[in-house]
């Protein structure tokens, strides 16, 4: 302002070009910023990192990475930086939306937060997770479901398109989004992840793992952590063209430096840790179609209140732990209840090619805080053993925030949705639907506001749940059951070996009065980081549930010649006599008898005797006439027999 | 088949080329006697040979490797395991209010990093419920509305998670530990299990995550661990309005007692679940009276009804133990048969039979020592007995009611503990025992699936297959049907035969009449047999009864039920005594025998060694069973043989007998008493065993039919004919 009064007193033309300077200026800036010379109208890129300690003696560390390609008819098919198998993945399929996870380990909803956007977005189930939303009449879209499962398997390396069949995906009808016919989702929970699926994920990235934040992904140490979610978001619209979003999200353990005169005091004290000694390597250089490369570090809720409450504020440097590089900004949650304090983010900027950036933090006395918690905490298991039936019992444990938000408010109530699919080889029978609330059996309707159910149809449906549950706040456990039993599936339905079991995929449970949205007071600039961008978004907090384990009945397929052979015995036997039987007319056999006459009944011992000295006198008499045939193969036995046992005794 | 080939046999001339396998069969039920001697005496032999036949363990799964990865438990583990054991003790002689323990667990597995919760339970009495026999579920509701406020026990359980694994299953130690009196091995089993928890919390190999359960068993190890598996598989999420009346001072009691936990954080009392169990450890540290050169390790593995665990399980436990630790290990023998003299000799004459083999031809592995032989055979014996019995060993066989496999593990140490060095040594090695038992099942992909279910082990690394041990079974089970089918056939020949002479009136109570219906009077048979088994049911009923009453000693309570069963045999004698007679006693041992071998078949489905060790009883009597009044006719030495083989087996045959020589032979005599009975009956069914239904719905009532047919009044047709 103060340039704009001194230049009125400034003659007109020299204002004019001062106007015409500083847009020059800024977007000098912004090329040195970028370092590439992109048009910000055209594609662009930019890496983010987050990180966060948890209470847990652990580390949090996010990866963000977002590039955007205008609609496509400016650009036509040739990119700078948007990778080119997305873009056409896109315009095959006509995705409208899509997300792909590949997560191994659990988010552990209790120590590392349930209800911030970290863990509302980017806690996954293990395993592979797949939805999209596609832009196309809904009589192609199961066709193209299927082409789009096998497209991804081949570029990421994964068994993607196990979810082609219509038995292992489903179209949630409004419990995952609301209202929504064109959705697919699929979930495979026995997937493993692993670098295979990592390298093609970072080929999608303009630097690879060459240079920029992401050559911090040293395999050995990222995937040594205690969860791992690799992340693929799409979302393509006219106006806006595609944006790709992909995260990782790894908790990682710092190792502890034991120091043997201090081994008390080192126990309680966290970990001090930097980003070099947690991946054990460096940022290596910038990548230069980069528009932004920073990274952020958050301090919680919960953190930034115990150490008010120790009154160091929202220092960075203080008594109990130290930040050693300074940050560049510093961004404040901004309250919607005032008189409280909040979440603090500190932004790093990865400025300098030769000087990397170490983020660290030094912690130097004990400090305990508790992470902010989903409403309910939510765990499902099953109950019951034995190959024949069971139940899946889902259970809801109010947890710590939800006494916060009692607090705040009486009389409410609170909506929990789940997004329950289960494999047709699981029969559930959903009226067996029982709800306890706090140990007491509830009458469905009095607690259920909506439920949708699709039973499943054997060998071609999961079956589905859908379910809105509303109950009042004051709640402290609520519980579901739902009694299955077990089918049996076709012979070459069995994985080819004995095996552990089968999986039922993780259950969504969603609380739609319960937003994970921040939202931050601009220090003085606008907030431009896509990832701050994103946490102010207003999501609902989720939470996914433990992926079950269902033994069923396995034939022993290691001994299938033991069965053929006794089953055919038994069968022979069973039809030999059985047409022998039917075959025979008693009396015609015995008119033939009378017929032959009285012959006297011999046993068969002496039978056999008889026979057998008529055959030895015919050897002994040497007069082979008709019977010289039996009578050599009888030699012939005498003398095997003979060697076996001279053989024996020489022995 | 057998009947057809009866009914060929009075014209034998026009028929002399029927079926093979007809004339087999008739062959055999003609010859019937030979035939089932040679059947029992060949049983008998290859039930003596089964230690020799018994083949070398060997680890089947592959995906287990025991022993491939070097054991991390190392000697700061030993120094934590020491330090725990010192605080327990410590707190142990201070207070003994039940809790101190489990609290410092609780703080233990919080600072290492688990999740611990606490599993309140009620100690149950074990009552008699006549339908729940094969069924795990019992009612707990009816428990816990007994229960009163005081009883309550409290089990510690901790869960490693494992950092990438999904978390489907699970792997579950337990060391059960008496809180209200906590000596100084059970301590140390503690701290064994905490050294080895705290490691597998920072190892970085876990697939399957780990619980620890520390179970409180001061109303019994099994109660604990069986409560704790319950709530596990079958939680009750009634259960707070259950406890209206009794439950509110427990809470009290409960909000007290974790108010005192004051470890922070929260839930400790909200149930914690970790995915389907791929097996389980029970391990404990006894200490021996008896000094031996090595630490040893007991195996006990007999589940409920004779279930055992995969022999993987006790595989790679005895491979680790043997070759990797240096470990002795033994499991149960019957002590008693180590001394007899016969089993020695016995063993003597198998071994000079061994060396003749041997010389005939050195590729047949018959050799074996006597000693070894009498050791097997004692080792067997027990493994028989104990699953014979039913009742589980040990507090793993409240796994196996879930189908997870179990053992349990004593460790014994070959020096004192208070010792400092012996102990550490000592728990270096257990340690790295359970540590690598641990990693192998760790290591298994599948459910436990390559190796025997079926089986009896005659040594620790010896063991005899189902394809073996069911030799001996069907050589004793074979002559039961056919001699069923010679008495069969041979009445009804006589039937026909005097319908032809048709001179002289049979019995007393037989008419012309009824011998023209001949073919049908085993009917009248049948119903007999059909009478004294549903006598028998109700017999089996019966003490559900009675513990319904307040009756206090044993002795009493096996009286009223003695008095009270032969009343009811008595009145049954009353209403169908008159058709009893009717029949011939042929036809009454014949279908006799027949129920008793399908009874028989139908338990060796269930619990095969006491099918088993039933046959050896029954078959013998079935056999030989005949009126005293015929046996009377026969000549003077075969007469009393007769005479006093038919008393002893009808003797020994008397289920309490039976039981009561079984129970001498593998303990004491000593402690059998008369209320002994009542005790050993209320054990079975306590334990829902199946070896007590087979004694009162099969073998007692084919001993009462034998006694019936001892004392038949007359002789019947076949001294006439």
């Amino acid at each position: 302002m103060a340039v704009l009064r001194h230049s009125a007193a400034f003659p007109f033309l020299l204002l004019l070009a001062l106007l015409i300077c500083i847009p020059a200026l800024v977007s000098g800036v912004w090329l040195n910023d970028d370092g590439g010379g992109v048009e910000e109208e055209g594609e662009q890129f930019s890496e983010e990192l987050f990180l966060k300690p948890l209470p847990d003696r652990k580390v949090l560390a996010h990866f963000h990475f977002q590039s955007t390609v205008p609609p496509s008819a400016a650009n036509g098919r040739h990119h700078h930086l948007f990778p080119k198998a997305i873009a056409q993945l896109v315009q095959k399929f006509q995705i409208k939306e899509l997300e792909l996870s590949f997560t191994q380990g659990r988010w552990n909803y209790e120590s590392w937060g349930g209800s911030d956007p970290i863990s509302s977005t980017n806690a996954k189930p293990p395993g592979v997770e797949l939805w999209a939303l596609f832009d196309l009449p809904v009589m192609e879209i199961d066709a193209t479901w299927k082409d789009l499962t096998h497209a991804l398997s081949g570029l990421f390396c994964a068994s993607i398109n196990f979810l082609e069949s219509s038995t292992s995906y489903f179209a949630p009808s409004w419990a995952f989004r609301s209202n929504v016919s064109n959705l697919r989702y699929g979930a495979l929970p026995r997937e493993a992840v692993c670098t295979e699926n990592l390298t093609p994920w970072l080929k999608l990235l303009p630097c690879r793992d060459k240079a920029g934040l992401a050559s911090l992904l040293d395999r050995p140490s990222i995937y040594k952590g205690y969860y791992h979610s690799q992340r693929l978001q799409l979302t393509s619209t006219k106006s806006t063209g595609i944006v790709l979003k992909q995260t990782l999200t790894v908790v990682l353990k710092p190792d502890v430096q034991r120091n043997s005169a201090h081994s008390s005091l080192d126990k309680s004290i966290q970990p001090s840790w930097s980003v070099s000694s947690m991946f054990k390597k460096n940022v290596t250089g910038l990548c230069v179609p980069a528009k932004t490369s920073r990274i952020f570090f958050e301090l919680e809720t919960n953190m930034v209140v115990e150490l008010e409450k120790l009154g160091y504020g929202d220092s960075w440097s203080n008594s109990i732990f130290d930040l050693s590089p300074n940050p560049v900004r510093v961004f404040k949650e901004s309250n919607p209840l005032p008189g409280r304090s909040n979440s603090i983010i500190y932004e790093f900027i990865n400025y300098s090619e030769h000087e990397p950036l170490d983020l660290g933090m030094k912690w130097k006395l004990p400090f305990i805080w508790s992470c902010s918690q989903a409403p309910f905490h939510v765990s499902r298991f099953l109950m019951g053993s034995g190959n024949e039936r069971g139940s899946i019992a889902i259970s809801l444990q109010s947890t710590e925030s939800n006494k916060e938000f009692l607090a705040k408010s009486h009389g409410c109530n609170v909506q929990v949705l789940i997004f329950q699919v289960v494999p047709w080889y699981v029969k559930v029978y959903y009226h067996t639907l029982q709800v306890f609330i706090d140990g007491k059996p509830q009458s469905v309707s009095d607690v259920i506001e909506k439920i949708q159910v699709s039973p499943s149809e054997d060998k071609l449906f999961p079956g589905t749940l859908e379910l809105m549950l509303r109950y009042p706040c004051s709640v402290q456990s609520v519980a579901l059951t739902l009694d299955f039993d077990k089918g049996f599936l076709h012979i070459d339905e069995y994985p080819p070996d004995a095996n552990q079991g089968f999986d039922i995929p993780s259950a969504l449970v969603t609380f739609p009065n319960f937003h994970s949205s921040r939202s931050y007071v601009e220090d003085n600039f606008s907030i431009n980081s896509p990832l701050l961008l994103k946490f102010q978004e207003k999501n609902v907090v989720r939470s996914y549930t433990e992926a079950l384990l269902v033994p069923l009945t396995t034939p022993d397929f290691s001994m299938p010649y033991n069965v053929i052979t006794f089953t055919c015995t038994v069968l022979a036997l069973f039809f030999g006599s059985l047409l022998n039987v039917l075959r025979r007319r008693v009396g015609e056999e015995e008119r033939l008898l009378n017929s032959k006459g009285n012959t006297t009944r011999i046993r068969l011992i002496p039978l056999l005797l008889s026979k057998f000295s008529s055959k030895l006198k015919g050897r002994t008499d040497g007069t082979p006439k008709s019977s010289s045939l039996l009578g050599s193969k009888f030699l012939l036995i005498l003398v095997a027999v003979l060697a076996v046992l001279w053989h024996y005794i020489s022995n | 088949m057998a009947a057809e080939a009866g009914d060929g046999k009075p014209q034998p001339g026009r028929r002399p080329r029927s079926r093979l396998i007809v004339r087999l069969g008739a062959l055999l039920v003609a010859h019937s006697v030979l035939v089932s001697v040679v059947c029992c005496i060949a049983g008998s032999i290859a039930f003596l040979l089964l230690p020799v036949l018994a083949k070398n363990t060997y680890v089947s799964e592959n995906a287990l490797m025991p022993g491939s990865a070097n054991p991390m438990f190392s000697s700061h583990d030993v120094v934590e395991a020491n330090r725990f054991l010192k605080e327990i003790l410590d707190r142990g002689s201070a207070k003994v209010t039940g809790t101190e323990i489990a609290k410092l667990i609780g703080q233990h597995v919080v600072d290492v990093g688990a999740e611990l919760y606490y599993h309140k339970f009620h100690p149950h009495g074990n009552q008699f419920h006549p339908l729940h026999f094969f069924s795990s579920i019992t009612n707990t509701m009816e428990m816990q509305y007994n229960s009163s406020c005081t009883l309550f026990g409290l089990n510690s359980v901790g869960i490693i998670r494992a950092p990438r694994g999904d978390g489907k299953e699970a792997i579950v130690l337990v060391t059960p530990y008496n809180s209200q009196n906590i000596g100084q091995s059970e301590a140390l089993s503690l701290g064994l299990a905490f050294s080895i928890f705290s490691l597998l919390s920072r190892v970085t190999w876990l697939a399957k995550d780990i619980v620890w359960l520390a179970a409180d068993s001061r109303y019994g190890e099994y109660t604990a661990v069986d409560s704790w598996l319950k709530d596990y598989h079958n939680p009750l999420f009634l259960s707070n309005s259950g406890k209206i009346g009794t439950g509110v001072c427990f809470e009290e009691n409960i909000l007290h007692l974790l108010d005192q936990l004051k470890v922070k954080g929260p839930g400790y009392n909200i149930f914690k679940r970790a995915g389907t169990m791929a097996a389980a450890l029970v391990f404990k540290v006894i200490e021996k009276k008896e000094k031996e050169e090595r630490d040893s390790l007991t195996i006990y593995a007999e589940a409920s009804n004779g279930q055992m665990p995969n022999l993987d399980l006790i595989n790679i436990v005895h491979y680790l133990a043997v070759h990797r630790q240096g470990l002795r290990v033994k499991i149960g023998s019957m002590h008693s048969l180590l001394k007899a003299a016969w089993l020695k000799f016995v063993g003597e004459m198998l071994q000079l039979f061994g060396k003749l083999t041997k010389h005939l031809n050195p590729k047949w592995k018959f050799d074996i020592t006597s000693a070894e032989y009498v050791e097997g055979t004692a080792t067997l014996a027990s493994s028989i007995y104990y699953q014979a019995l039913g009742v589980p060993t040990g507090s793993h066989g409240a796994f196996r009611d879930y189908q997870v496999d179990a053992i349990t593990l004593e460790l014994s140490p070959r020096f004192s503990l208070n010792n400092e060095n012996n102990r550490s040594a000592f728990l270096l090695r257990g340690g790295r025992l359970i540590e690598g038992v641990i990693r192998s099942v760790n290591n298994l992909l599948e459910k436990f699936h390559q190796s025997f279910f079926l089986y009896f082990l005659t040594a620790p690394h010896k063991f005899v297959s189902v394809g073996v041990y069911m030799i001996p079974f069907a050589l004793l089970l074979a002559p039961l049907p056919i001699v069923s089918a010679a008495l069969f056939s041979g009445n009804d020949n006589l039937g026909v035969s005097t319908e032809k002479v048709n001179q002289e009136p049979g019995c007393i109570g037989s008419s012309d009449t009824e011998l023209r219906s001949g073919s049908w009077k085993w009917l009248q048979a049948a119903k007999v047999v059909f009478m004294i088994h549903l006598w028998a049911i109700i017999v089996s009923l019966l003490p559900y009864v009675l513990s319904q009453f307040p009756l206090t000693t044993p002795i009493t309570l096996l009286l009223v039920w003695a008095a009270l069963s032969i009343c009811i045999l008595l009145i049954f004698y009353l209403i169908f005594g008159a058709c009893s007679t009717h029949c011939g006693w042929e036809l009454l041992k014949s279908v006799m025998i027949a129920a008793a071998s399908t009874g028989l078949s139908l338990m060796s489905v269930i619990n095969f060694s006491t099918a088993q060790i039933g046959a050896m009883l029954i078959v013998p009597m079935c056999l030989l069973v005949q009126p005293l009044r015929k046996q009377m006719q026969a000549g003077v030495c075969r007469k009393a043989v007769l005479v006093i083989c038919n008393l002893t087996i009808a003797v020994v045959g008397f289920p309490p007998v039976a039981l009561l020589i079984a129970k001498g032979v593998c303990e004491d005599f000593g402690k059998a008493g008369v209320g002994a009975f009542w005790e050993l009956a209320q054990l079975l069914w306590s334990w829902n065993s199946a070896t007590y239904l087979y004694l009162l719905w099969i073998h007692l009532p084919c001993w009462v039919l034998c006694l019936h047919i001892l004392l038949y009044p007359c002789i019947g047709r076949s001294s006439k004919a």
